[in-house]
């Protein structure tokens, strides 16, 4: 089985590209890789809980959810988030935080990389 | 495993977005990236600016007195001091009239790089020799 690195930029509500990124994760998983997932950018502002899915938005906190149960390491850039105003106390539980060397260090040991920037 | 050589590839104009500086502050954050490595391993990203990614990375930026944010400016002048390779397409200067001596250097930083400005072939060698590619 191979290493997935997804380094994961746009944001949850806007681009369809965000709920791309899971779903790959999500199959990428399903078929026993090891997958990474690192958001920063508008992304880090993702993790944040109590995310209510109103039908006319994208929602992430139920797929984060899954995704970590299935072993996905999912990691936000602490500064990118803060920014934002979401940090550990408001997260989603089981988000790992970091500075941008994470996902640096996930690249090093990927067999794969797939960065899905921003805007 | 050793090194693996990566290339950032900044495409969007500076200031426009994040995604642009996210590419420099990303390829900086190499220098702290051993602390999760094993002993040996590395990774040696090589910074490069193309397109419209060349917009807004000339010296005499003011960024902070006008938007009380650091400067692009400042962002590659921290990318040479940590002596990242910095990779500018001589062919898009051009192409947006912006002259090679308006890029900044680190010199009074004590920095040892100097920005490149280098034909896009040589950029395209970057972009060959790194294990991964991103594009920001």
């Amino acid at each position: 089985m191979g290493n997935l690195t997804i380094g994961c930029f746009p944001g949850l509500v806007g681009s369809m590209t965000y709920d791309f990124a899971l779903k790959l994760a999500e199959a990428a998983a399903n078929k026993g890789h090891k997958v990474n997932l690192w958001f920063s950018g508008n992304a880090s502002g993702s993790v944040k809980a109590k995310q209510k899915h109103l039908k006319d938005y994208s929602t992430g906190e139920k797929y984060l959810k899954a995704l970590i149960e299935k072993g996905v390491e999912v990691c936000a850039c602490e500064a990118c988030s803060n920014a934002r105003g979401v940090d550990k106390t408001n997260a989603i539980e089981g988000v790992q935080w970091n500075a941008m060397h994470w996902y640096l260090a996930k690249i090093h040991s990927s067999d794969r990389v797939l960065h899905i920037g921003g805007e | 495993m050793g090194d693996v050589k990566l290339a950032l590839i900044v495409q969007k104009p500076q200031y426009k977005g994040e995604t642009s500086r996210l590419g420099i502050t990303h390829a900086i954050s190499y220098q702290t990236v051993e602390i999760l490595l094993a002993d040996g391993d590395t990774v040696t990203p090589k910074l490069c600016f193309t397109g419209e990614g060349v917009l807004g990375i000339q010296k005499g930026q003011n960024a902070m007195d006008l938007y009380g944010i650091t400067s692009t400016e400042t962002h590659v002048k921290n990318s040479l001091l940590v002596d990242l390779d910095v990779l500018v397409c001589k062919e898009d200067l051009a192409k947006y009239g912006i002259p090679e001596d308006a890029m900044p250097d680190a010199e009074d930083m004590g920095a040892d790089k100097k920005i490149q400005v280098v034909p896009f072939s040589e950029i395209q060698k970057a972009i060959d020799e790194a294990k991964h590619v991103l594009f920001f």
